[in-house]
Parts: C-alpha cells; sequence; structure tokens
C-alpha cells in the first residue's frame, strides 16, 4: 500500500494516493457540487484540463482555484459550493 | 515575481511541445517549457511520457504556471498559484494544443455530465470508476478511446443513441437518448459527451498567427506554432520540424517534411471516417454560457458576438469564451472576435509586471 496523502474537503478528511487531483479528491467524498453558478446552479469539473473553470473550489482560504489542475498536498483544506 | 530566460520558450508540453523542445535542444540552446498542468505530458501523455520522447527530452520544465499574455515582444508573461513569472526568449514555439468541443443540450450544466476526455483526465487524476455507470454520446475518436479506458478500469460504459438531454436533481442520474424515432431513458452515475476538439488558438493570434510556414512559423518570425487538433503523430512532426528551425537546423527540419505529410493525410482520413452532423438541440432555457448563465433563448434575440456580448455577458466570463464560443458558432454562426490578453483570468499583482517594466 502507497503512502496516502491526507486532505480535508469541506471539513472531512480524505485519504488518496499521490498524484490524485483535487478534483478527483472532491468526487471521491461524494461531492458533485464544486461551486454556484451566478444563478444559483449546482456546478462540477467539465473539461478536467484547465479550461472551463467550473471546478473552481476554496484551497486554503484561495478562492477560484482549479481543483482538476491542483495535484493534493498534504494538510490541504478544501471548501466547495461556494457562492459566486 | 520572477524572471528567466531561455533561447527557445515553448508554450504547452504535451507531445507537440515536447518534441518541439526536444529538437530545439539537441544543439544546446537552453529551452523552457512551460504548462498549465502538474506535470508535462499534456492530454495526450498524462500517464507518462513514452519513448523515444522521454529519452530525448532534456529541457527544463516549470509546470503549473499558465501564460498569460506577453509583456512585449520577446517576453512571456505567466503566472502559477505563488507567483508571476516573466520569460525572455530569443525563439517562442507556441503548442497550446486543443480542447474539446462542447454543445449544449438541456441538462447538460448538471455536475458529473463532463467532456469524454474529462472524465478520462479525472479518472487518471485519481477518481474511482469501478462499477459506475458511465454514458457515453455524441462523436469522434476520442468516444472510443475514452470508452476503452473507462471499460478497463471497470467502469459498465454504455454507448448508443444520440443524446437529447440529461436529467436529475443535484447532478446528473440520467442520459434521454434517441435512437430513429425511439426514445429512451439511460440511468447513469456519468455522462460523457464528445463532439470533436477545437484548437486552442489563443496564444499563437495573440503572439503570432494561425497560419504558418513550412517551418511552422507565424507571420511573426521566430514564432512557431506547433501541433493542435491533428492527432498526435501529427503534433510530433510539427513540433519536432518547429523545433530545428527554432535553432536553425532546416536540413533535420526539412527530413520531418514526409512525416508531417503522412501524418496530415491520416488526420484526413479519420476526419473523413468521423463526419457528419454534429447533433446539438438547446431549448430556449438551454444554458449555453456555462460562465454567465446565458440561455440559447437570451442569445437568439442578438445578430452579432459583439452585441450579445455587451448586452448579456455571454463569453466574457473566467473561461473567456472557450467553451460557449465553438458552441455558439456552431448554433448561431458567429465566429469570436479578436483575442486580447490577458488570455487566462490573472491576479492584478502578475498584471503589475507590466506597469514595473513601464515605470
Amino acid at each position: 500500500m502507497p503512502v496516502q496523502i491526507q486532505i480535508r474537503v469541506n471539513g472531512r478528511t480524505v485519504r488518496v494516493p499521490p498524484g490524485t487531483t483535487v478534483a478527483a479528491a472532491v468526487m471521491r467524498t461524494g461531492e458533485s457540487a464544486f461551486r454556484r453558478s451566478v444563478t444559483g446552479e449546482p456546478r462540477g469539473p467539465l473539461c478536467g484540463m484547465g479550461i472551463c473553470f467550473e471546478c473552481r473550489v476554496t484551497l486554503d482560504g484561495v478562492p477560484h482555484t482549479r481543483s482538476c489542475q491542483t495535484l493534493c498536498v498534504g494538510g490541504m483544506e478544501v471548501q466547495t459550493d461556494a457562492q459566486p | 515575481m520572477r524572471s528567466r530566460e531561455a533561447n527557445v520558450a515553448v508554450v504547452g508540453a504535451g507531445p507537440a511541445g515536447i518534441a518541439a523542445a526536444s529538437a530545439a535542444g539537441e544543439s544546446g540552446l537552453a529551452v523552457l517549457v512551460l504548462d498549465d498542468n502538474p506535470a508535462a505530458g499534456g492530454q495526450i501523455w498524462r500517464g507518462g511520457i513514452p519513448e523515444p520522447w522521454r529519452e530525448r527530452f532534456h529541457a527544463e520544465v516549470i509546470a503549473n504556471t499558465r501564460v498569460v499574455g506577453a509583456i512585449e515582444p520577446g517576453v512571456l508573461l505567466a503566472e502559477s498559484a505563488e507567483d508571476a513569472l516573466t520569460v525572455r526568449y530569443r525563439k517562442l514555439i507556441l503548442a497550446p494544443g486543443a480542447r474539446e468541443r462542447l454543445l449544449p443540450f438541456p441538462g447538460w450544466t448538471l455536475p458529473n455530465v463532463m467532456a469524454a476526455g474529462g472524465l478520462q483526465a479525472l479518472v487518471k487524476g485519481g477518481l474511482p470508476i469501478e462499477d459506475k455507470r458511465v454514458v457515453l454520446a455524441g462523436t469522434g475518436p476520442l468516444l472510443l478511446a475514452v470508452g476503452m479506458h473507462l471499460l478497463k478500469r471497470g467502469a459498465r460504459v454504455y454507448r448508443g443513441g444520440r443524446i437529447e438531454a440529461a436529467e436529475g436533481i443535484g447532478q446528473v442520474q440520467a442520459a434521454i437518448l434517441r435512437r430513429g424515432h425511439r426514445l429512451w431513458r439511460e440511468p447513469c452515475d456519468y455522462l460523457a459527451v464528445s463532439f470533436g476538439l477545437v484548437a486552442n488558438t489563443e496564444l499563437p493570434l495573440l503572439l503570432g498567427s494561425v497560419e504558418v510556414d513550412e517551418w511552422q512559423q507565424t507571420a511573426v518570425p521566430g514564432v512557431y506554432y506547433a501541433g493542435h487538433t491533428g492527432g498526435v503523430g501529427l503534433a510530433l512532426a510539427e513540433g519536432e520540424i518547429a523545433g530545428y528551425a527554432s535553432a536553425g537546423r532546416l536540413a533535420d527540419a526539412r527530413r520531418r517534411f514526409d512525416g508531417r505529410r503522412r501524418a496530415r493525410w491520416f488526420q484526413t482520413a479519420v476526419e473523413w471516417l468521423f463526419r457528419g452532423e454534429l447533433p446539438c438541440k438547446p431549448c430556449p432555457d438551454t444554458i449555453v454560457c456555462r460562465c454567465e448563465d446565458v440561455s440559447f433563448g437570451a442569445l437568439s434575440k442578438y445578430k452579432s458576438w459583439r452585441s450579445a456580448k455587451l448586452e448579456t455577458r455571454c463569453g466574457m466570463g473566467p473561461c473567456q469564451g472557450r467553451i460557449c464560443g465553438p458552441a455558439v458558432e456552431h448554433l448561431l454562426g458567429w465566429k469570436s472576435e479578436s483575442v486580447r490578453p490577458p488570455v487566462f483570468p490573472a491576479r492584478v499583482e502578475t498584471l503589475a509586471a507590466i506597469h514595473w517594466k513601464d515605470s
């Protein structure tokens, strides 16, 4: 068993293998609403390659971080479902 | 702010960028590769760079860094999660790759409706897909590749029928599919769609041109453009030609012309095989611009991109029209206007680098 990385998604601890993106880690928790659109719709990852900006989360307090382009690092705090 | 210099700067570490950097670096030039992704390889080589390229590729890669524009001719402006970066170069090779064309249909904004390549990227990035029900819809060779990948990972893949709508509360729960007169509801955990590829032309348009000469050089001398929607073979051939040409090794570049010709021919054959009408049936209330939540009905009232943009903000959100642009072109025939920097949303500190240079 390889060493697992531990991060927190909405206060819940998630353990993931190294190389896991923040987007995949969030989805592992069962969460699919990464953010709210300007009219309040839930949105989640679409392009998976940093183009569409739908998978934005608040990462360690920094809003609008693209979770699909960011790898998990131990101790990260992720907050989803941010209002626009 | 960091500042770097390179003989050859390469933007994009996919197949074209890696081939370009490998060729340019053979004669000992300092080559610097910038890429937005966490690691080199692009979308195609997300799992790692294959041989012989892994052996040939020695350039320094600055990952997780996106180029947003140029401070002046010969100096790129980029930013990472931490800071801004300027790169002064003698030659520039743009290999920004392609993205998936996404076309709106009712329900396509629901979470877990994704681009086919997007779902594959998430799975490669650690999303467990075993025993998940995935409906694949749309057209193009990418769908087949993604389907194979997901099957290997243990997903229950369903393919067949034309996509009419996605349904679900909070996230997708079913795809509405049609074959001829038959319309049915296919329950799913993920709906992955693909409607072909579109080239990421923002940087070539801003810093060079989309048109290139036989050396892959754009209308701006010393700025090259390689790879896009033409497949890996063509991207590699164009990248190598651009790399050798940028290093002044024209004889080596010329030796790849045949390979490029063959790759183009192959690509034409692939495109012919997958030709056909793109399915696209939005309703008036279907959202087209996902950043600004602009519906098809709202857009249909206007006669041009410009007027629709001014009134609705369509295409003016964080993706800057990368997703809705090709959809609007397909639905309404409007071509997107010229590109303006920054080509990606950038922090104020990054943009301030331009000011520092002026003062």
